[in-house]
């Protein structure tokens, strides 16, 4: 549930179709969109957020620098469902996350994305999805300037003897979980309504607002 | 769709917030201290004695049932970049077809206001206080002016709005072909067909019994019904809300339906219960509203005129007044997608301090309104548990009958549901009522609307809320809807216009259900008119 976006840009959506895409009269059944890094810049994804609209099935495609700097393409995610029936409304206008966890393979990294939208059904005029964000992972410690003491912190496997002590992972898992949880009840203050409805006795209305 | 632990995570948070502003923490607090005198709370043991004890002394079912109300009304979790609206209604299209009829609906409220020269709100005059004091449990006797106001809405003009729904990015321009929609509503929603809901429904199929048809008294009682009612009596005993859903698929036996219903939405009659009501009658005594008038001259309209509901009538009012001054039907507006109207006091328009809802409740009266609460009085005589279940009934269902949503169990839906089943299933008679000019959801739009209070028997009709209880949807409306003109199929492919369609189709007190196979092969067993 990370907030922190990795500035990136969409390029303008390809279409796929068979024939001439000028003078054939069926509309396209499959967009590419493909969502760059600036240029030398890599990340770790934890998770790729946006916005539907109409698209039924998406696939994502990763192009992946390996340890000697080559680039290779990889899918990632397959045919991953967004609207269970093509032909109705349901999810056509949600808002989604592929995850980390869902992927077929590390999306470690990463310099471009390409998400494969497909839509078969012809009741829609158009599809395609919105506001893309890719969400890198919180540890990631390339370009940020954490100090040198921080980044000791961080060589788990330097602690020898636990002593009894519970596993670190475990720990911080069930931490970044609570952390989850005291931040939802922070924001959602106590809905008791007090019940009145009057301001300090008034309830002297004329007319009602439109805004 | 984030992944299912932080979901479940995000919902018990929710949860939890929600019941610790509520009496019923203080009070499971409260006990939790005072069984410590016990002698059986040990202080090794402390932890799991203390919960034995709130489970053997009922306290640990009560908060059961408490947490199974929240996920009754807890929207959906949604994703952290989804802003509040989408929670109330994920569709663009859909919110801004709301946001246009409420337009409609506050303009209508505002030129009434003017054109009367009545105010929306004023605080009333000592004397007339005690005089509505004295007179509370006879308002019906009063006979105020009422003929200058006229109902906001009545459902004909919704449907109206309903049949203008399109989604823009929906392609409408092909010829007719075997997907075309005969009906009125033209917006594609999901909706299940027959082999589905066979199975959703599984417990009204034809060979589990059901209390309606297996209880009539040429059949045996051994059969079925005694031993349904031992097992609601024991349901009631165990104060199981989960339970007594599951078992109201079944139909509830008179003698323990108020307890039952109570029992599904959860609504005690605690004193804060009492307390509250008290306090909204309050709200009634100090300020008269101009919904107030909307109100009576509904229940004058339409409960005042029905032969099951007329005596009543004071009820209605003392429900319905209260139910426009209680700001906890507030809450209900998260995941609805309608909005309160909003207004501003002392003429300080703009300024929020002095903003405020109108009515209290947020909720605006339309012709027919009052026959949401009519049924319930056959089974509560006490006006504040009256109230409750009211409440309730309508923060989980009722309010979908008259909003613009894309919900499974909300009208358009509905609406959709009732023709589809109609186009699939009896495509003749659905050809028939259209070339005639009769369209069927004109018909049977205002039935669906009311969830067919006053337009069936009250013990048929309690039936009927028995299931959209125990599955927890208004879909079985639609279903029903359909049946009934499957039922009456051949005599409607006689008519030749609307007005004799709709008085082909049965009326009020007519009826009474059964489920049945029909020619059609409705296998469903969804209940017909008989």
């Amino acid at each position: 549930m990370s907030v922190n976006t990795v500035p990136c840009t969409v390029k303008p959506t390809v279409t796929l179709q068979i024939g001439d895409a000028e003078t054939d009269s069926s509309r396209p059944g499959v967009y590419v969109i493909d969502v760059t890094l600036p240029i030398g810049q890599t990340v770790n994804i934890q998770e790729i957020s946006f916005k539907n609209y109409y698209t039924a099935y998406v696939s994502v495609r990763l192009l992946r620098r390996d340890g000697e700097g080559a680039a290779k393409w990889v899918t990632c995610l397959r045919n991953h469902c967004l609207m269970p029936s093509p032909h109705t409304e349901e999810g056509s206008q949600d808002y989604c996350s592929v995850y980390r966890q869902q992927m077929l393979i590390e999306p470690d990294n990463v310099t471009s994305v390409r998400l494969i939208l497909r839509q078969p059904s012809s009741a829609w005029l158009n599809f395609s999805v919105e506001d893309i964000k890719i969400h890198p992972c919180l540890n990631e410690d390339s370009e940020w300037d954490i100090p040198d003491w921080l980044s000791d912190l961080t060589q788990v496997d330097q602690l020898c003897d636990l002593q009894g002590l519970p596993d670190p992972q475990t720990v911080s898992c069930s931490i970044q979980q609570m952390w989850a949880l005291t931040e939802v009840m922070q924001t959602n203050q106590t809905t008791a309504s007090i019940g009145r409805f009057d301001v300090d006795g008034c309830y002297d209305i004329n007319l009602l607002s439109f805004t | 769709m984030m992944d299912e632990g932080t979901e479940l995570s995000l919902t018990i948070a929710q949860i939890v917030q929600r019941l610790k502003a509520t009496h019923l923490h203080s009070q499971i607090e409260r006990q939790a201290k005072e069984c410590l005198h016990r002698p059986e709370i040990q202080l090794e043991s402390l932890k799991e004695d203390v919960r034995n004890f709130l489970k053997a002394s009922g306290w640990e079912r009560k908060l059961q049932n408490a947490v199974y109300r929240e996920l009754h009304v807890q929207p959906l979790p949604s994703h952290p970049a989804a802003p509040p609206e989408h929670a109330k209604e994920p569709l663009a299209y859909m919110r801004k077809a709301q946001v246009n009829w409420e337009k409609r609906i506050l303009k209508s409220l505002n030129s009434m206001c003017t054109e009367l020269g009545v105010p929306l709100a004023r605080k009333r005059p000592a004397v007339e206080q005690k005089e509505l004091t004295n007179k509370w449990n006879e308002m019906g006797t009063d006979e105020p002016d009422l003929s200058r106001f006229r109902p906001v809405y009545a459902p004909k003009d919704f449907l109206e709005v309903l049949i203008s729904l399109r989604n823009p990015n929906h392609d409408s321009s092909e010829e007719a072909s075997a997907k075309s929609h005969w009906g009125l509503i033209q917006v594609p929603l999901h909706d299940r067909d027959i082999p589905q809901m066979r199975e959703a429904y599984s417990e009204l199929s034809l060979t589990t019994g059901q209390l309606g048809i297996d209880d009539h008294t040429h059949v045996p009682p051994d059969l079925f019904e005694s031993e349904h009612t031992r097992i609601g009596k024991k349901v009631v005993n165990e104060q199981d809300s989960a339970a007594a859903q599951q078992y109201s698929r079944q139909g509830c036996p008179t003698g323990l339906r108020a307890d039952l219903w109570a029992l599904i939405l959860n609504s005690t009659n605690e004193p804060e219960d009492v307390m509250h009501y008290e306090q909204l009658k309050a709200g009634v005594i100090h300020h008269d509203l101009l919904v107030d008038n909307l109100i009576y001259k509904d229940v004058k309209l339409t409960a005042s005129n029905d032969d099951y509901y007329f005596v009543f009538e004071d009820f209605l009012y003392q429900v319905l007044l209260c139910f426009s001054r209680d700001t906890a039907v507030l809450e209900h507006f998260s995941y609805n997608s309608a909005t309160p109207p909003k207004s501003y006091i002392q003429g300080k328009v703009g300024v929020e301090e002095f903003a405020v809802v109108y009515p209290p409740n947020g909720v605006i009266p339309f012709h027919g309104f009052s026959m949401y609460v009519a049924p319930l009085c056959f089974l509560y005589n006490e006006p504040s548990k009256l109230y409750s279940v009211f409440r309730e009934m309508y923060v989980r269902y009722f309010f979908r009958l008259h909003s613009v949503s894309s919900s499974t169990s909300g009208i358009v839906s509905l609406c959709l549901q009732f023709e589809r089943l109609l186009q699939t299933h009896l495509p003749q008679l659905f050809y028939h009522l259209r070339e005639i000019g009769a369209q069927p959801l004109r018909i049977a739009f205002k039935w669906m609307v009311r969830a067919f209070s006053g337009y069936l028997s009250t013990d048929q009709l309690l039936l009927l809320w028995d299931r959209i209880l125990g599955y927890d949807s208004l879909e079985i409306v639609a279903v029903l809807a359909a049946a009934v003109f499957a039922f009456r199929a051949e005599n409607l492919m006689e008519v030749t216009s609307l007005t004799s369609a709709e008085v082909s189709v049965p009326r009020p007190q007519a009826g009474r259900l059964s489920p049945t196979h029909t020619h059609t092969g409705f296998h469903s067993g969804p209940w017909l008119l008989k």
